[in-house]
């Protein structure tokens, strides 16, 4: 069937007028080209000066070196500290400034995101699912996030008969604390980082724990049996799955020794590997994990739609609710940060990250980290409750657990004897992989051993008709 | 210390993402165990069957279309031919065949959303849904072209069909045809092996043969469970009984089964239409009868195989242009009886995955 038979609708019409960006940047008139052409131009050549810069060592620490926002940070310091002000005012401001000016920063990355992840993740799902997603406010429909925000914002607020007032109206904003709190240990360059806390990991976990209590009080304050059961399998799943999460990052700290986790980075750019490429199982164990924390699918049972309409906000309305579904976009791309930090190399890039501002690096890892949920959410249907729990307590904990005694048994052969990297890394690699199937298939070989686990049999084609009679004659 | 739990009630609908439609599920709760459940339905009610006997039997045909508003041609198809027995209306060829085509376009367009919905209630995005519509558009394209209407078809008439498709219409349909098979093939790699789907689905709401029997059902909630029951093939009405194809029957009655009993079924609609384009004589697509259509004095239950079952039409005529008693038997209701046993003791999630794959339509269970 082509389009012509169908009725031309605006849309259709403009899906056959489409041109690409190539094709209508040629179509451009000849001086709007040559503008185009010497802007290009002149980019290049500064890249090459910018290039020759680096190469001389000449843009080093210097404040105005943007590939370390740190170093604009420490001048700051500097110039306040130095200042002719009285010590005290200075000491005050020294610490005031930077906190300041950080935090705006992170809020600032997170609202950003809010402001342009709903777009993104209603594009992306849109291109999965052959349609064409928010196209018609401002230009790609960029704006559309801004108008659903302001539409939410008039909506009144429905406060449910019987909730209890306080915790009915503290969750959508405590939501929003663990969602902000847990970037400040991320490194974003060897610089720039909020809080390079000693015990960042340990800080992680416990941040990771707090959105929990969020959830309790969104579902026991609503005075709703939806809300109620979403919240009680949110905090169910939730709890399972921090521990998955916890082990799997101790197998990190003792791989790597510490557990700042600007070092971790470190430690994976002096090696010369990413450790998701020798503990993979530790990985995936904290990517699947984390998808049951920030109730993604194909772990969304807290706010499964088809069950239990909205979950734990069920009763929330307006920007409320817009709240709730902002935050999860806001833990999706900070469990994309903690998995490319533990996991992909943070900030670095083999090297490349001398060229190539290490934020930018690392924004780039979150990206491809959220698009393989939003992959996920577009793909899969979801787990019920009862095989969730099954498979984090029968299935990742117990090996996740095992796996990690293994990589204690390495890493204190690593301290131990003096061995090349590259055949030490490809050793781990080796036989992490191999413990991690082994284990996998020899677990599921006990846990299935009762189990039928052949393909489904196809459906029978038959001619002959009939009632229970022929119903038994099928069946054999 | 021991610690219990209280039952709780929750109310699933009338408004509700997955009751698809207004229909209220009142289920006793424990934890996540379905204790009890009742389902009260009525809220979409339209009197359609007393209202019928204020029209003539001509008048009655847009009442069938918003019955089972998903599977218009076929509710029409029936109430047309339960007419034109009651009268004994001879029916011209051509139009049996176009009646054949159109009523397999519809079995392929409501499958399709059927298996859609099914999949969105076990919790995929939407995208397998909206990859079936993609289907479900160029049939009701096809559709559209023909009679003018998308959903409320209107196009079968008592002796015959309202329209001649128009020459346009041939190449599309060969070219859906032509393709259609590859589309279903897709489907098959998406989610026939899908691990998460096959967790979901295999073992869950399982209904024997015997328990199918006896509550009546038909259509794939029959064929899954082993059954080999089809109208097109028992009872052969229309041209079918000159068509070559085969009924669908899964195993073992379970979600999984009357999920693949409706992918199955597609193939065989595709085959069925392929020989209906090439067997299609020309002539004249209707007979005409007079605009108040007398029937004798007289009885009749007509029944033909629509994609949720069994949809019988049951007409009482005193001799006068309007039906003296109009009665509808819809496959939908008939086959959602059973969620009552279906559910209980089993977990919610369950209960919604199995009233999915039932393929219930409010519209014909409340009339």
């Amino acid at each position: 069937m082509s389009g012509d038979i169908r009725p031309a609708t605006p849309m259709s019409r403009q899906i056959a007028e489409h041109r690409s960006l190539l094709v209508r940047t040629l179509a451009l008139p000849r001086p709007v080209l040559m503008i185009i052409s010497l802007l290009f131009a002149g980019f290049i050549i500064s890249q090459v000066l910018v290039g020759y810069l680096v190469i001389s060592g000449e843009l080093d620490g210097k404040w105005y070196d943007i590939r370390d926002l740190g170093n604009a940070m420490v001048s700051l310091d500097g110039v306040i500290r130095n200042s002719e002000m009285d010590s005290r005012i200075s000491l005050a401001l020294a610490y005031l400034v930077p906190t300041l000016l950080g935090a705006t920063g992170i809020v600032s990355v997170v609202g950003g995101w809010l402001l342009i992840g709903p777009w993104v993740e209603r594009r992306l799902i849109a291109k999965f699912q052959i349609r064409q997603g928010p196209n018609r406010t401002g230009p790609f429909g960029l704006l559309q996030t801004l108008a659903d925000a302001l539409k939410l914002m008039q909506k009144e607020i429905i406060i449910p008969r019987g909730a209890d007032r306080f915790l009915y109206f503290a969750p959508p904003i405590a939501v929003f604390i663990p969602a902000i709190l847990g970037w400040a240990p991320i490194p974003w360059s060897p610089k720039m980082s909020y809080a390079d806390l000693d015990v960042g990991v340990l800080f992680v976990i416990a941040i990771s724990s707090l959105g929990v209590l969020a959830v309790f009080m969104a579902g026991w304050a609503s005075n709703n049996h939806y809300s109620l059961l979403g919240a009680m399998r949110t905090i169910a799943m939730m709890i399972s799955y921090e521990i998955p999460i916890s082990v799997s990052l101790l197998a990190v700290v003792l791989l790597t020794g510490s557990t700042k986790l600007s070092e971790i980075v470190l430690w994976q750019s002096e090696h010369g590997v990413w450790l998701i490429m020798i503990i993979p199982f530790a990985a995936l164990a904290f990517l699947f994990a984390s998808t049951a924390e920030i109730n993604r699918t194909p772990n969304d049972i807290g706010e499964a739609e088809s069950e239990i309409v909205a979950g734990f906000y069920t009763e929330y309305s307006g920007m409320k609710a817009g709240l709730f579904m902002g935050v999860e976009l806001g833990n999706a791309i900070l469990v994309g940060a903690l998995m490319s930090t533990f996991f992909l190399g943070g900030y670095t890039l083999f090297g490349l990250e001398e060229w190539i501002p290490g934020y930018l690096i690392l924004a780039t890892k979150i990206g491809l980290v959220y698009f393989l949920f939003v992959w996920i959410r577009a793909t899969l249907p979801r787990f019920r409750l009862d095989q969730l729990m099954g498979f984090a307590w029968k299935f990742l904990i117990p090996v996740s657990i095992a796996l990690m005694f293994l990589t204690a048994i390495e890493s204190s052969i690593l301290i131990r004897w003096d061995v090349p990297n590259f055949l030490s890394m490809g050793l781990i690699a080796v036989v992490n992989i191999g413990a991690a199937v082994g284990l996998t298939l020899a677990w599921m070989r006990l846990l299935f051993r009762d189990a039928d686990l052949s393909a489904p049999p196809p459906p029978v084609l038959t001619r002959e008709m009939g009632g229970l009679q022929a119903a038994k004659a099928l069946r054999g | 210390m021991t610690t219990s739990t209280e039952p709780y009630v929750l109310n699933i609908g009338p408004q509700h993402p997955s009751t698809h439609g207004v229909f209220r599920l009142r289920v006793v709760m424990d934890g996540e165990k379905i204790k009890d459940l009742d389902m009260i339905v009525g809220y979409l009610h339209r009197s359609m069957e007393k209202l019928a006997e204020e029209r003539t039997f001509t008048q009655n045909i847009p009442f069938t279309d918003r019955a089972d508003y998903l599977a218009a041609m076929t509710g029409n198809l029936g109430l047309a031919i339960a007419v034109e027995r009651l009268a004994g209306v001879e029916v011209p060829d051509r139009a049996e065949y176009l009646r054949v085509i159109f009523s397999e376009l519809q079995r392929i367009a409501s499958h399709a959303m059927a298996n859609g919905t099914l999949i969105s209630d076990a919790g995929a995005w939407q995208t397998p849904l909206l990859y079936m519509f993609r289907e479900r558009e160029k049939i009701l394209d096809l559709f559209e072209m023909t009679c003018g209407a998308r959903l409320t078809t209107n196009y079968m008439r008592i002796g015959g069909v309202a329209f001649d498709p128009p020459p346009e219409f041939w190449p599309a349909l060969q070219e859906l045809v032509d393709e259609l098979p590859d589309r279903i093939d897709e489907y098959h790699e998406l989610l026939v092996s899908n691990e998460v789907f096959l967790a979901r689905t295999r073992g869950v709401g399982i209904i024997s043969a015997e328990d199918a029997v006896n509550a009546s059902l038909t259509g794939p909630a029959l064929r899954g469970s082993g059954v080999p029951w089809d109208l097109r093939k028992t009872d052969p009405y229309s041209v079918y009984d000159r068509m070559d194809f085969d009924v669908v029957v899964g195993k073992s009655g379970d979600v999984y089964d009357r999920f693949m009993v409706r992918m199955s079924e597609l193939y065989q609609s595709v085959k069925i239409i392929k020989q209906a384009m090439s067997q299609i004589p020309s002539g004249a697509h209707k007979t005409d009868i007079p605009l108040a259509l007398r029937p004798d004095v007289g009885e009749i239950y007509s029944r033909i195989e629509s994609p949720r079952g069994e949809i019988g039409f049951f007409l009482v005529s005193d001799g006068g242009p309007s039906p003296y008693r109009f009665h509808l038997r819809a496959p939908s209701l008939i086959n959602l009886s059973l969620l009552n046993e279906l559910g209980r003791d089993a977990a919610l999630s369950d209960a919604i995955v199995t009233l999915g794959s039932l393929d219930i339509v409010v519209g014909e269970i409340d009339r």
